[in-house]
C-alpha cells in the first residue's frame, strides 16, 4: 500500500514564536510521500483535533506526524488507531522550550526532527499481533497456603486451574503450625490459620484440578501455550497451560550449620520448626529426657542477619518466637521464657502482639549478641550474651533452647560444590567465598569474551522449563526470583510465570495468602493479554513482536544469550527459535544482532538507519557539529522532556533519537552515524548494577557492555574514543542533561570534527 | 485515558457510567489496582481527590533501598494508564455515595471544578500572570507557589489547576487574559456522575501523624525540628530548596543531625502500632545527608531497627558508614539549644540516665495514619482501633496503607491482589 503521510504542525506553545513553521511545512511538502501538511494554532484544541481527524479520513492518510508536543501528553488525542502509525515529533519540549528562539540552529534542529519523524513513520507498519489458539488455564505449583489461595482466587475469577503439589496432601507448612499470630484486631490472641477450610474449598472447587504427589517434569513452549508434563505414580499428565504461579515455598535454614549456637551438641537445642511440632503434639518437653523444661530460651536471628549464613532477615521469626512463647506459657504455666534478640521486629499492628508478650511477667525479652552456647551433657544449656542493655555480659541458662532459624526460598540452589583443595599460598579469602555464598545466576563474561546465558542449567529444577537460558526462574540476591522488587514486585524474568509467597520474599502465612491473590491477578492478566495479542508489563498493550530474517542469521547466539527474558531458544546449530509470547518487546535482541535481521513492525534497524540518514550533517566549513543522542524512552526520554518543561537550555547541535531501551541500541547505528559524519554519539540509559533501574533488567548493563564493541569500531575507524559517551541518568536528574550535552560539545571541539564528514 | 465523558466509556449509556471495578484513590496502590485489573481486560473507573494521580509517592525524593526516584516507576504506570483504553480517570473527584452490594454497586462521583478546561496545554503562560501566591502545601509551606499551578512535573492529567478558594478572586482575571487557549474557566461548576460497578477497591492511603501532637519533641516550637516527610521535600530537586538540605531557620548547612525514630509510634499515647517503614526511611534520609555533606555527623536513635527481608542489606550498608551512628534509646524530649540548635534527650538504656545530644537539626520519624477517617468508605466497613480496615470487610476491598502501614512494594503487592479480591467479591467474571 502506498504511504500517504499527513504532517500536522503546531504553532502553539512557543513553537511558532521560535520557529518558522511555514518553512517546516514547505520541507514536509517536498517529500513525495507527504499527502497533506498544515499548521494549526494548537493541534490539541478540540477544533484542530476534529480537523486533523477529518483530514486523516478524507485524504485516506495512513501515516501521521504530529509535530507538536511530547508523546507523554495528549496521548489519546493523537491516537488514530493501530492501523495508522504516528510519530509525535516533539517541537515543544525538545525544541521551542529548550533552544534559542528564532535561531538558525534551532530552525535546523526542528527541520531535522521533521525529517526524522517522516523517516520513522515511513518505516513503521501497523502491528500484526501474534494470535494463536492460546490457553487461559493457570497452573499453580505448590499446594501450601500461597498456592491454594492463588488457585482459589484464579478459579473464583472463572479460570480453570491445575494445582500441583509434590506431597501426598495439600497444606504445606501450615499443617505443622497449631496456631498463627493474629491478623485480626485487637491483634493479641493466636488464631487458626484456616488452612483446613482452604483445603476443603480448593478440593471441592469445580474449576480446580488437584495433582498431589506430583512434580513438574517439563514445561515447554511459551505462555499461553505452555506444554506441561506432570509426573507422578500414575504416570502423569500432559497439559496445555496459559500461565504459571510458582508457590513452592521455603525450607528452614539448615540448623546443622549452626553449631556455634549449640545445634547438635545437645538434643535440647531445637529449631523453631521442631518447636511447632512439639507444640502441635501438646507436649513441650526436653528431647533429652522427656522432662518439662523450667526455662525455655529462644535465640533470634539464628543464622539470620548473619553474613556467614543468611545475610537477610526472615521477617517472621520474631513473631514466631513470640507465638511459641505463648505456646509455652499456655502449656507450661510455671515455665520461664527468655527471648534473646538483636531487634524485635513486629511491624504494623503486630506491635500489639509484642506489647502483650512484654506484659507477660514470665516472658523475659533480652537484647544482646550471643557470644556462646555451651551444653555439658545433661545440665542446662548456657547462653552467654554481650552488648546487652544492662551494659554487661549476661548468662542465660535454659533447659530447652529454641533456635529461631530463617527461611530459604525453594528457588535457592544450594551451595556450589566445594572446589578442589587449595594449594598452599592461595588466598584464604577465596576459600571462604565458596561457602554458603548465594549462587548468582547471572550473566558473566566467559573466557571467549561471549556472555554466559542467565542461569543456564543452574535453576532449581522445579518448573523444569525447557528454556535455553535455564530450567527455572532466574533469581536475584539470595535465590529470590524477582526482578523489580520496589515498583513492580511480581515481575519475574520469565513472562507468564509469577512467584508468590515465601518463594518471592520471606513472609508469614497471612501475608502469603495476601500475596497469592496478587500473583493470581498477574497470571490472569498474562493469559488475557496474550489472548488479545498484547505484550505484558512494562510495554503492556504493545502488539508488535520481533521478527527474524533467518536466511541471514549467522548463529552467533547473541540474541539468545542477551534476552533478559529467555525468549529465544535455539536449535542445535544455534539458530534462534523465537517464542513471541515470552517476549517483552524491549528490542534487546535487535540491539544484539550484528546481522541486523531482527525487527519489529514499528521499531527496526531499517527505521533507525533511515532516521540517522534523515539528519542533515553540515560540512566542516559550516562549523556546525552534529551529535547523535540515543536516549532510553523510559527514563532518559522523560528526563529530557523535563529540561524543556523547566525551560533549561542545551546545545542545539544534538539530535535525540528515543530507544525502547538502551539495550536495544545496535552498535551498527553508531558506526553508521560516525561514518556519515556525526561528530559524536551520546548514549543515555538507566542505572545498572545491583540497584539497577532498567525496566528490562539487563538493558542498561548490556548497553554498557556494548561500549566495548563501540570502542573497537572507533579504533577501526581511526576515531577518538571520546566520540562516544555513555551516561546513566535517572528521572529528576534533568539538570544534568544540559551539562552532559554542553560538555560533550566541548569534547567534540577539542578532538575536532569528524574527518569522515566530507567523504 | 483522560477524564472522559460518559459516552467515552465502554459499556456505558447515557450519563451513567458502568465499569467492572471502581478504584478510589489514585496513589500508588490505587493506580496499581486499576492498572492490574485493566490490563487483565476489566473496565475500571479510577477516582482521585487531588488534581493529579500519584499520591504520596510523588513527594518522596527516593525509594529505599535502591535510592531511585519514584518518578521512574510512576512514569511507567502513567504510560500504562495513558495507553489503556479501559481505565477512566477522574481527578479532583470524590465519592459522594455508594449503595448496593458487591456485584452491583451504585456510585455517585462528585467532580469538583478544576477551573481549567481540556484546552490547557500546560504552556505555563498563566503562571507569571498570576498575582496570587500561596504557601505551597506540597512543600509544607516552606515555599510559595501560584494560585494557578501545575501539580507536579509528572502530573497526570498534565494540566493546570486553580485553588478553589481563589477561583473567584478578581485578580485571577489576569490569568484568563494571559491564557492563549481559553483554557481557564473561573465559573466552572461541580458536577456529579453516577456509575454502576461490580467491585470496589478502597485505596485512599495515609497521612503523616500530626507532629504538633508531639509537644515533648518540640515540633512546631523549634523550627529546626522537622518531620521525615518534610525531609523528603528538602532533599527533592522539586522541593522548596531545590534539593539542598539545610536548616529551615537560617539555611545553615548541616554539620550534625539527629533522627528520632518512633516519634509518636509504638507509643500508647499516640500511635500504638509500628509504621514499618520509618526505620528504613530514616536510613535512606541519612544517605541524603551523607551525599550532600560528606563531613556531617548523623545520629539515629531507635528502639529496634526494623529492616525486614532483604532490606537488611540496606541497614548493613548504612550501618557500615562511619559517620552514621546508631543509638539504642528512645528520645523522650527535645529542647532548643543555642544558635538554633536542638538538643535530643534520649534515655541511656545502660544507666537509665538521660543522654543529651546537640544537633543542627532533628528529623522526627513520624508514622502513618490511615486516611479512613477523612475518606471512610460510605458503606459500613469494619475498622480496627487505629482506623485500618479489617481484612474481612463489607465487600469493599481495602488496598495499600488503608489496611496496614506499608512501604511502596508492599502497597503495590497488596493492591494487585486487592483488585482480584474485589472482582471476586463481585462474583468473578
Amino acid at each position: 500500500m502506498d504511504k500517504k503521510i499527513g504532517v500536522f504542525i503546531c504553532d502553539g506553545c512557543d513553537i511558532a514564536k521560535s520557529l518558522d513553521t511555514a518553512k517546516l511545512v514547505e520541507l514536509a511538502n517536498n517529500d513525495p510521500e507527504v499527502a497533506h501538511c498544515q499548521t494549526y494554532p494548537a493541534c490539541c484544541s478540540p477544533e484542530s483535533l476534529a480537523t486533523i481527524r477529518s483530514q486523516v479520513n478524507d485524504n485516506e492518510l495512513n501515516r501521521v506526524v504530529i509535530a507538536a508536543c511530547s508523546e507523554r501528553v495528549f496521548t489519546d488525542e493523537f491516537n488514530f488507531g493501530n492501523e495508522i502509525p504516528v510519530d509525535r515529533t516533539n517541537l515543544r519540549e525538545r525544541v521551542a522550550w529548550c533552544h534559542e528562539p528564532n535561531d538558525e540552529d534551532t530552525q535546523m534542529l526542528a527541520e531535522d526532527y521533521i525529517r526524522m519523524g517522516l523517516a520513522k513513520v515511513k518505516n513503521m507498519a501497523p502491528p500484526e499481533p501474534f494470535m494463536e489458539d492460546t490457553s487461559k488455564e493457570i497452573m499453580v505449583v505448590g499446594g501450601g497456603v500461597s498456592g491454594m489461595t492463588a488457585a482459589k482466587a484464579a478459579a473464583d475469577a472463572g479460570y480453570q486451574v491445575t494445582l500441583v503439589e509434590k506431597e501426598p496432601q495439600l497444606g504445606g507448612w501450615a499443617r505443622k503450625w497449631p496456631k498463627v499470630f493474629p491478623k485480626n484486631p485487637p491483634y493479641v490472641d493466636l488464631e487458626d490459620s484456616g488452612y483446613q477450610d482452604l483445603i476443603r474449598e480448593v478440593e471441592k472447587h469445580p474449576k480446580i484440578t488437584i495433582h498431589c504427589s506430583t512434580t513438574v517434569k517439563r514445561t515447554k513452549g511459551q505462555p499461553g501455550m505452555f506444554e506441561v508434563d506432570l509426573q507422578n505414580g500414575n504416570g502423569g499428565a500432559h497439559l496445555k497451560i496459559g500461565s504459571i504461579i510458582q508457590a513452592t515455598g521455603w525450607r528452614p535454614y539448615d540448623a546443622k550449620k549452626l553449631t556455634h549456637l549449640g545445634y547438635g551438641a545437645s538434643p535440647d537445642v531445637i529449631t523453631n520448626v521442631q518447636m511447632e511440632e512439639m507444640a502441635a503434639a501438646g507436649a513441650i518437653k526436653r528431647p533429652s529426657d522427656g522432662q518439662t523444661p523450667k526455662r525455655v530460651a529462644f535465640i533470634q536471628c539464628a543464622g539470620s542477619r548473619d553474613q556467614d549464613h543468611l545475610p537477610y532477615c526472615s521477617a517472621v521469626c520474631c513473631r514466631v518466637s513470640l507465638k511459641q512463647a505463648k505456646y509455652v506459657r499456655e502449656q507450661l504455666p510455671d515455665t520461664d521464657v527468655y527471648i534473646l534478640y538483636k531487634d524485635i521486629r513486629s511491624p504494623q499492628q503486630f506491635e500489639n502482639f509484642y506489647a502483650a508478650a512484654q506484659d507477660d511477667e514470665k516472658i523475659f525479652l533480652t537484647k544482646g549478641e550471643v557470644d556462646s552456647v555451651t551444653s555439658n551433657g545433661n545440665g542446662p544449656i548456657a547462653v552467654e550474651l554481650s552488648e546487652t542493655l544492662f551494659g554487661k555480659n549476661i548468662r542465660v541458662e535454659a533447659d530447652l533452647l529454641v533456635l529461631a532459624t530463617g527461611m530459604v526460598p525453594s528457588t535457592k540452589v544450594d551451595e556450589v560444590p566445594a572446589p578442589p583443595p587449595l594449594a598452599e599460598g592461595e588466598g584464604v579469602e577465596s576459600a571462604e567465598s565458596t561457602t554458603e555464598l548465594p549462587v548468582i545466576q547471572d550473566e558473566g563474561v566467559m573466557e571467549d569474551g561471549k556472555r554466559a546465558a542467565a542461569g543456564a542449567e543452574k535453576g532449581a529444577k522445579i518448573l523444569n522449563l525447557s528454556y535455553r537460558q535455564g530450567t527455572d526462574l532466574p533469581t536475584l540476591k539470595y535465590g529470590f526470583p524477582d526482578s523489580h522488587f520496589i515498583c513492580f514486585p511480581y515481575e519475574t524474568r520469565r513472562t507468564g510465570i509469577y512467584a508468590t509467597g515465601a518463594t518471592r520474599a520471606p513472609m508469614d502465612l497471612a501475608s502469603s495468602a495476601n500475596d497469592a491473590s496478587g500473583a493470581a491477578m498477574k497470571a490472569i492478566q498474562a493469559v488475557e493479554s496474550i489472548a488479545r495479542g498484547e505484550a505484558v508489563h512494562p510495554r503492556a498493550g504493545d502488539m508488535t513482536y520481533p521478527e527474524f530474517f533467518m536466511q541471514r542469521c549467522t548463529q552467533c547466539k547473541r540474541c539468545t544469550e542477551e534476552c533478559p527474558f529467555g525468549t529465544l531458544d535455539e536449535d542445535e546449530k544455534g539458530t534462534p527459535l523465537p517464542n513471541p509470547l515470552r517476549c517483552r518487546r524491549c528490542g534487546i535482541c535487535m540491539g544484539s544482532c550484528p546481522e541486523r535481521i531482527i525487527s519489529f513492525k514499528n521499531y527496526n534497524v531499517g527505521m533507525m538507519s533511515a532516521i540517522i540518514k534523515a539528519i542533515d550533517v553540515p560540512d566542516e566549513f559550516e562549523e556546525k557539529p552534529r551529535v547523535l543522542v540515543f536516549a532510553c524512552e523510559n527514563d532518559a526520554g522523560p528526563t529530557i522532556d523535563m529540561v524543556g518543561l523547566k525551560r533549561l537550555k542545551y546545545n542545539s547541535m544534538v539530535r535525540i533519537v528515543p530507544l525502547r531501551c538502551l539495550g536495544s541500541m545496535n552498535v551498527i547505528w553508531i558506526n553508521d552515524a560516525l561514518a556519515s559524519g556525526f561528530d559524536g554519539v551520546i548514549l543515555l540509559g538507566c542505572k545498572k548494577g545491583d540497584d539497577y533501574q532498567c525496566h528490562f533488567v539487563k538493558g542498561s548493563e548490556l548497553a554498557s557492555y556494548r561500549m566495548d564493541n563501540v570502542r573497537e569500531k572507533l579504533t577501526q575507524l581511526v576515531l577518538e574514543e571520546d566520540r562516544v559517551e555513555l551516561h546513566e541518568i535517572s528521572m529528576m536528574e534533568y539538570e544534568r542533561i544540559p551539562a552532559i550535552m554542553d560538555e560533550f560539545l566541548e569534547t567534540v571541539e577539542r578532538v575536532g570534527y569528524n574527518p569522515y564528514k566530507d567523504m | 485515558m483522560n477524564q472522559p465523558d460518559a459516552s467515552a466509556i465502554p459499556g456505558s449509556t447515557g450519563d451513567s457510567l458502568s465499569a467492572d471495578l471502581l478504584v478510589v484513590g489514585g496513589g500508588i496502590a490505587g493506580m496499581t489496582a486499576a492498572l492490574e485489573a485493566a490490563e487483565a481486560g476489566k473496565t475500571v473507573i479510577l477516582v482521585e481527590r487531588e488534581a493529579s494521580l500519584g499520591g504520596r509517592v510523588v513527594s518522596s525524593n527516593q525509594y529505599f533501598p535502591k535510592l531511585c526516584p519514584p518518578t521512574c516507576g510512576l512514569e511507567i504506570n502513567l504510560k500504562r494508564i495513558k495507553a489503556n483504553p479501559r481505565v477512566s480517570v477522574f481527578t479532583l473527584a470524590e465519592i459522594e455515595g455508594i449503595s448496593g452490594e458487591a456485584g452491583n454497586w451504585s456510585v455517585t462521583i462528585k467532580q469538583k471544578p478544576r477551573y481549567v478546561n481540556m484546552r490547557c496545554t500546560a504552556c505555563g503562560e498563566c503562571e507569571p500572570a498570576c498575582e496570587i501566591e500561596v504557601d505551597d502545601p506540597a512543600n509544607f509551606g516552606l515555599s510559595k507557589r501560584k494560585a494557578i499551578h501545575l501539580p507536579h512535573l509528572v502530573a497526570y492529567p498534565f494540566r493546570y489547576v486553580v485553588d478553589p478558594e481563589h477561583a473567584s478572586d478578581p485578580r485571577m482575571k489576569a490569568c484568563v487574559d494571559a491564557c492563549p487557549y481559553d483554557a481557564i474557566e473561573l465559573d466552572m461548576q461541580p458536577t456529579t456522575v453516577s456509575a454502576t460497578v461490580t467491585g470496589i477497591v478502597w485505596a485512599t492511603g495515609w497521612r503523616p501523624y500530626d507532629a504538633t501532637k508531639l509537644t515533648n519533641l518540640a515540633f512546631g516550637q523549634a523550627p529546626n525540628v522537622i518531620t521525615n516527610v518534610m525531609m523528603e521535600r528538602l532533599a527533592s530537586r522539586t522541593g522548596p530548596t531545590e534539593g539542598k538540605i539545610q536548616r529551615p531557620s537560617d539555611q545553615k548547612a548541616i554539620a550534625k543531625i539527629g533522627f528520632v525514630q518512633c516519634a509518636g509510634s509504638r507509643d500508647e499515647n499516640h500511635l500504638p502500632y509500628c509504621s514499618a517503614i520509618c526505620c528504613l526511611a530514616s536510613m535512606k534520609q541519612a544517605t541524603y545527608v551523607r551525599e550532600q555533606y560528606p563531613d556531617a555527623e548523623i545520629h539515629l536513635f531507635y528502639i529496634d531497627v526494623r529492616s525486614p527481608g532483604r532490606m537488611e542489606d540496606f541497614y548493613e550498608k548504612v550501618k557500615a558508614d562511619e559517620k552514621i551512628h546508631f543509638h539504642r534509646g528512645k528520645v523522650g524530649k527535645i529542647t532548643e539549644g543555642s544558635n538554633g540548635n536542638v538538643i535530643l534527650h534520649a534515655e541511656n538504656t545502660v544507666t537509665g540516665e538521660m543522654k543529651e545530644t546537640e544537633v543542627d537539626m532533628a528529623v522526627l520519624a513520624t508514622g502513618m495514619v490511615p486516611n479512613t477517617d477523612i475518606d471512610p468508605p460510605p458503606v459500613e466497613t469494619p475498622r480496627d482501633d487505629y482506623g485500618f480496615l479489617a481484612p474481612n470487610g463489607s465487600g469493599i476491598i481495602g488496598a495499600g496503607t488503608v489496611m496496614r502501614p506499608y512501604d511502596v512494594a508492599s502497597s503495590v503487592q497488596d493492591a494487585t491482589g486487592a483488585a482480584l479480591r474485589a472482582l471476586n467479591a463481585a462474583g468473578g467474571r
